[in-house]
């Protein structure tokens, strides 16, 4: 932990992982783009259009990893005082949105021509909605408030008490009756996905959590260094 | 927070801070989760499936959703040829729907829907809207899904196990 | 060829899907990168002029 309380560790580390991210990120983009689009069969009940679940899962399943991540960091924040684990936070707030907004996007799209609907306030749909909102106003506190200090602070405790919109979300399929459908994946008793379509939602996956890693250290080291540029105008300004 | 004392390591100190906003942390989110049941209940869930319409004894006339599966064997055209018919169930209770309107491509017999619309006197439930819903299974054609029987469907499930009736 | 691009008659839904989720993960993977690539910039050009200053 202590090791990486230090940028310059912290930098060489990214340095280190950055290409091998990239290398499995495109190896498992070009093979699961082929594998969703061309190498998997279409679905019984849905045709063509299930292709859609390639991007959507892998994007809703990235949206509640990297709050996970942001609310793990903010926690480290709050307790340790870390300054690296405040900014791991700030760094992953547009990733996760971006990976929200996609999920939203891309379910509605395929919820129209096969629910025959864009959208529907039940409980999936309304509680990814609510974390997308969380993600935006963990962006805006950052935004909001001159005092870095004070941003990082009240940013870390709006990502930590919106953890549980988390369990909501997972459970939101089973605790109230919803359009969306139950778990194919993470259920008990196993998947309900031929293995013809869960190798290639996996890849897919592997690929998102890929592009995660590599995004996510170029956007630690860009925090990194705007600490750094305001650290450094703050001693002009005062020095 | 208060002034740390001096006396006080630094250790000690953030030993403290992990035990409070751990304790918070769990109340916080415990307590957002009791209360997204507590005060959203019922009115979380999309629908009402049949034995629901018939334990809350939903009037005629008063719009809602109805969601449960298409039974098999039910669905028809009526005289006019444009005018479907179809019985919606939860494998416990059925309740009769016509519906006059574009069907979505994903409806079938045994398969989950969500209708809105109002019951009438003959407790006939007039739909507006017909959104069809999909279950757990993905496979390729011509295969078998791997939890399929239609009222082996989890909601039918849990229908049957609340009412038994 | 064109039964690919056809998708069963889903082309809008799933070519749109895909689409939007390209433009978006390459612009953020892209600024992302752009941006970190001048705030370094930034802090050496400022370290070096700090350097020169004495």
């Amino acid at each position: 932990m202590h090791r990486f309380a230090n940028p310059a560790e912290f930098n060489r580390l990214a340095d280190r992982i950055l290409p091998w991210a990239i290398a499995v990120m495109a190896i498992s983009l070009v093979a699961g783009l082929y594998l969703a689009l061309i190498g998997s069969p279409p679905d019984y009940q849905q045709g063509e259009s299930v292709r859609i679940m390639y991007i959507h899962v892998p994007a809703a399943w990235m949206a509640m990893f990297t709050y996970m991540v942001m609310a793990g960091a903010s926690f480290v924040a709050i307790v340790w005082r870390h300054p690296l684990a405040e900014l791991a936070g700030k760094a992953a707030a547009p990733i996760g949105a971006t990976f929200t907004a996609l999920a939203l996007i891309t379910g509605s799209l395929w919820g129209k021509p096969m629910w025959g609907t864009y959208w529907q306030w039940d409980g999936r749909m309304t509680s990814v909605l609510v974390l997308f909102f969380l993600y935006l106003g963990y962006m805006a506190i950052w935004h909001g408030f001159d005092d870095e200090e004070k941003a990082g602070r009240a940013a870390a405790i709006l990502a930590l008490v919106g953890v549980a919109n988390i369990p909501i979300i997972k459970f939101s399929v089973d605790w109230w009756n919803t359009l969306h459908q139950p778990a194919s994946v993470f259920r008990m008793g196993g998947p309900t996905i031929a293995d013809s379509m869960l190798w290639p939602l996996f890849i897919m996956a592997t690929a998102f959590q890929a592009y995660f890693v590599v995004v996510f250290l170029w956007r630690m080291k860009l925090e990194i260094n705007q600490r750094k540029l305001s650290v450094m105008n703050r001693a002009e300004v005062y020095g | 927070m208060a002034a740390p004392k001096k006396s006080k390591g630094l250790k000690t100190r953030k030993r403290q801070r992990l035990v409070i906003v751990s304790a918070a942390l769990i109340a916080i989110v415990g307590a957002i989760i009791l209360i997204t049941f507590a005060l959203g209940g019922d009115s979380l869930n999309l629908y009402l499936q049949p034995s629901a319409v018939m334990e809350k004894q939903v009037p005629a006339g008063k719009r809602f959703r109805l969601g449960g599966l298409v039974a098999t064997g039910s669905f028809h055209r009526d005289t006019d040829g444009l005018t479907y018919l179809f019985t919606v169930t939860d494998c416990a209770v059925d309740i009769p729907v016509k519906f006059k309107g574009l069907l979505p491509d994903l409806f079938r017999e045994g398969q989950g829907v969500v209708t809105e619309g109002r019951l009438n006197k003959q407790g006939v439930f007039v739909a507006e809207t017909v959104l069809a819903k999909h279950d757990e299974n993905y496979t390729p054609p011509g295969t078998a899904p791997k939890n399929a029987e239609a009222c082996s469907h989890p909601e039918a499930l849990s229908a049957l196990k609340k009412g038994g009736r | 060829m064109a039964n690919f691009f056809h998708m069963g008659g889903y082309a809008v839904f799933v070519w749109s899907a895909y689409g939007i989720s390209t433009v978006a993960l390459v612009w953020l993977a892209v600024s992302s990168l752009r941006a970190s690539r001048t705030t370094r910039k930034r802090v050496e050009a400022l370290r070096a002029r700090r350097r020169k200053e004495g």
